[in-house]
């Protein structure tokens, strides 16, 4: 492997919970899973099947994208050119209503991927699967996995019970800060409440572009909330999120904070230095003007190389061809959003596995 | 006191042909009080407000779920003198805003009672008439610069189309407006009788911020502060900008012009490249669009400007201003709200006289044909 470039968003997929997780439970929730059939808990927000889920040439003659490892080196590593990657499961766990059995799926899920995925392949790191519903539980998990190097981020929903900045979820940005874990928000929805507040769509395709206006308002909550006073080690990772959004999005929260922050004292500068400081992206999808001088244009706009963090997004359809990189990115952007930006947002990349 | 910072006349502004007046798409009227509208309303209607009361999706009779930035989001010196809230008082309004900022023609958005989201139908259906009957009597009558809006109760299509047409016949009235935070996303097919009428009449179809459609605020749940609910805004009108697209209704009503109020322009370019770059991928989901979803945007939307953006360099307001094309804006100030914008210095980045007439003039002269 020549050059470090470490994609910080590919999927493994969990065949289900009554066969790929099944040996990680333990005996209660195996008879439960079993006797009751609680199996088939893929997110609603990316059926296996749709395009946007599988690129073509990424999918198994049998099984889901990404659930085959040998498939998924080929392409994340071979193909892409990735010296390390950083899976991100995406699985129902996230979204069980029951809370220890949202524990016990999460701690299986981390269980399965350390030991089928991080232990066979050395370039493989992941992030913790964690039950937000529960942040005492979400809590535990953490400190479980905290001994474990390989673990060097924690998932959570871009659309979950409630926004991310509100204080129930402390504890687990205490935890995060404390091992050097940064949040990975992905894009995806517990179905909780409508993907955005105009209502429940009609079009899958109306649900995947409203995952951006969701990141949007975690954002907002994040900082307005005051984690990043709290927290001020937590970095927050925006997966799958899109990016051309950025620019008028901060100039907006500028506007109004300027005009509002009366309301949160406690909020001191502008809420786009905060971002700059705390929020990170992932590069795909790349939702940008289609020219050269649109892109460069955005990129200027938001005024930093270091927010943004190389992604295939694999075995996500995004884009075609063996560049993961999105057309027009400046050199300046490139060099630094493959190993720099990604060493630094997750410390724990660095550390011995 | 006034506010009004005198600006010295420009030599080319002297003579009144070559002054640019200004056309403001979002001025907002108020009631001075409820009884302003019992003599549009039935008894029992005016019985029925006073016993039940507005019934919308918050938590509060009184006020805003959110408490906002100062009283009636108002301008502190928006006040009227003879008492009354912000908005109540024609002569205040034109002695206040119309007349020294050399305001043309301003297009009217109530805000009262918020009749788009109110939960009893017939009571919004109800209320719906008397302030659109309240709008000519009380303003357009009184200032002919002043264009009154078809406020149409989506949820009730049935009572809101037989208003629209009511309305149609006194022929006063440029625009039917909605509300981005309905029952449904504006494109479902519940609502495409409302649209098929705004195209038949050849009127625009306004879409103000605001109301209470019983979700969240924001994709991800309910906000803490106001600051957050205030910026959520631009979220409702992305996705009701998406999902008139997706739906297919610019396919199935070609002739429909759509103008977004109070949204701002920012969001603009990135919900429209977002919608083309992932437009491939979906298109086996919606074989009914016929064309990538920024061509519709192009040809169907207009905005309105304020709260207008405020990045740190000039040229990038430029950059965002050419990506959404000034043909499709069109100047607002919101008076009398806090987050008001003076045409004079709202918009910091350099304009030619051309495209400063389409923005401030053109454009709205044109789409409400005034």
């Amino acid at each position: 492997m020549s050059a470090t470039r470490i994609d910080c968003d590919i999927h493994p997929a969990v065949g289900g919970t009554r066969t790929t997780l099944l040996p990680y439970l333990d005996d209660h929730w195996k008879e439960q899973v079993v006797s009751r059939a609680i199996d088939g808990l893929d997110l609603n927000s990316y059926p296996p099947n749709m395009p946007l889920s599988g690129r073509a040439d990424w999918r198994p003659a049998n099984g889901k994208p990404g659930s085959d490892l040998a498939m998924v080196q080929r392409g994340a590593f071979d193909q892409l050119g990735a010296s390390h990657a950083i899976c991100n499961v995406l699985y129902g766990a996230q979204a069980v209503f029951d809370s220890y059995m949202a524990a016990a799926f999460c701690k299986a899920i981390n269980d399965w991927i350390a030991a089928e995925w991080l232990s066979r392949d050395p370039r493989l790191r992941a992030s913790i699967v964690v039950p937000m519903q529960a942040p005492d539980l979400a809590v535990e998990e953490i400190e479980r996995r905290a001994g474990d190097n390989r673990f060097v981020s924690v998932l959570v929903l871009a659309q979950g019970e409630s926004l991310l900045g509100r204080r129930h979820y402390w504890p687990v940005y205490q935890a995060a800060e404390k091992h050097r874990l940064p949040i990975a928000v992905h894009a995806g929805s517990q179905y909780r409440g409508a993907p955005s507040s105009i209502g429940w769509p009609s079009y899958r395709y109306e649900y995947y572009l409203a995952e951006a206006q969701a990141f949007q308002a975690q954002v907002l909550s994040l900082i307005y909330e005051g984690v990043f006073l709290k927290y001020p080690g937590l970095k927050v990772v925006l997966m799958e999120s899109g990016v051309s959004w950025l620019p008028a999005f901060m100039w907006r929260a500028n506007k109004t904070w300027r005009g509002v922050r009366v309301e949160v004292p406690w909020i001191d500068r502008e809420p786009a230095a905060i971002m700059r400081d705390h929020i990170r992206l992932t590069t795909q999808p790349f939702d940008a003007p289609p020219d050269a001088a649109g892109v460069a244009d955005i990129i200027d706009m938001i005024g930093s190389d270091k927010m943004f963090l190389f992604a295939s997004d694999y075995p996500h359809w995004q884009f075609d061809g063996d560049d993961a990189i999105p057309p027009h990115l400046p050199a300046s952007i490139v060099s630094r959003m493959c190993a720099d930006n990604p060493l630094e947002t997750f410390p724990r990349l660095a550390l011995a596995a | 006191m006034s506010d009004v910072i005198d600006r010295p006349l420009l030599e080319q502004e002297k003579t009144a042909k070559a002054r640019l007046r200004i056309i403001d798409c979002d001025v907002h009227p108020s009631l001075h009080a409820h009884a302003d509208l019992n003599q549009f309303l039935p008894k029992r209607w005016q019985q029925h407000l006073k016993t039940y009361g507005s019934h919308l999706r918050t938590p509060y009779i009184g006020t805003t779920p959110y408490p906002r930035s100062s009283p009636l989001i108002a301008r502190r010196d928006a006040w009227p003198p003879t008492g009354g809230p912000p908005g109540s008082d024609l002569a205040f309004m034109q002695k206040q805003h119309l007349d020294p900022l050399d305001i043309e023609f301003g297009i009217l958005q109530v805000l009262d009672l918020f009749i788009f989201s109110q939960q009893n139908l017939e009571f919004g259906a109800a209320i719906q008439r008397a302030i659109n009957e309240w709008q000519l009597a009380y303003w357009s009558d009184r200032e002919p610069r002043l264009k009154a809006s078809i406020l149409a109760g989506q949820d009730d299509t049935e009572a809101a189309i037989a208003e629209i047409d009511r309305c149609a016949k006194i022929g006063r009235y440029v625009q039917i407006n909605v509300c981005p935070r309905a029952n449904e996303p504006l494109g479902r097919r519940r609502y495409w009788p409302i649209f098929a009428r705004a195209q038949e009449l050849d009127l625009p179809l306004g879409i103000h911020v605001g109301g209470y459609g019983g979700h969240a605020p924001t994709g991800g749940g309910w906000p803490s502060y106001y600051i957050e609910e205030h910026q959520s805004n631009a979220h409702s009108v992305a996705a009701q900008l998406s999902s008139l697209v997706i739906e297919g209704v610019l396919e199935r009503f070609p002739r429909l012009r759509i103008v977004f109020i109070e949204g701002g322009l920012g969001w603009i370019p990135a919900t429209t490249w977002r919608m083309d770059q992932h437009f491939e991928r979906f298109r086996d989901e919606v074989p009914h669009l016929k064309r990538r979803p920024s061509e519709y945007v192009k040809e169907h939307f207009w905005f309105t400007t304020q709260p207008i953006d405020e990045p740190d360099e000039a040229k990038h307001l430029r950059s965002l201003i050419e990506w959404i094309g000034i043909d499709r804006m069109l100047f607002s100030s919101d008076y009398p709200h806090w987050d008001f914008d003076d045409p004079r210095f709202a918009i910091k980045t350099p304009l030619t006289e051309a495209e400063r007439a389409k923005i401030f003039n053109g454009n709205a002269r044109a789409l409400y044909k005034l």
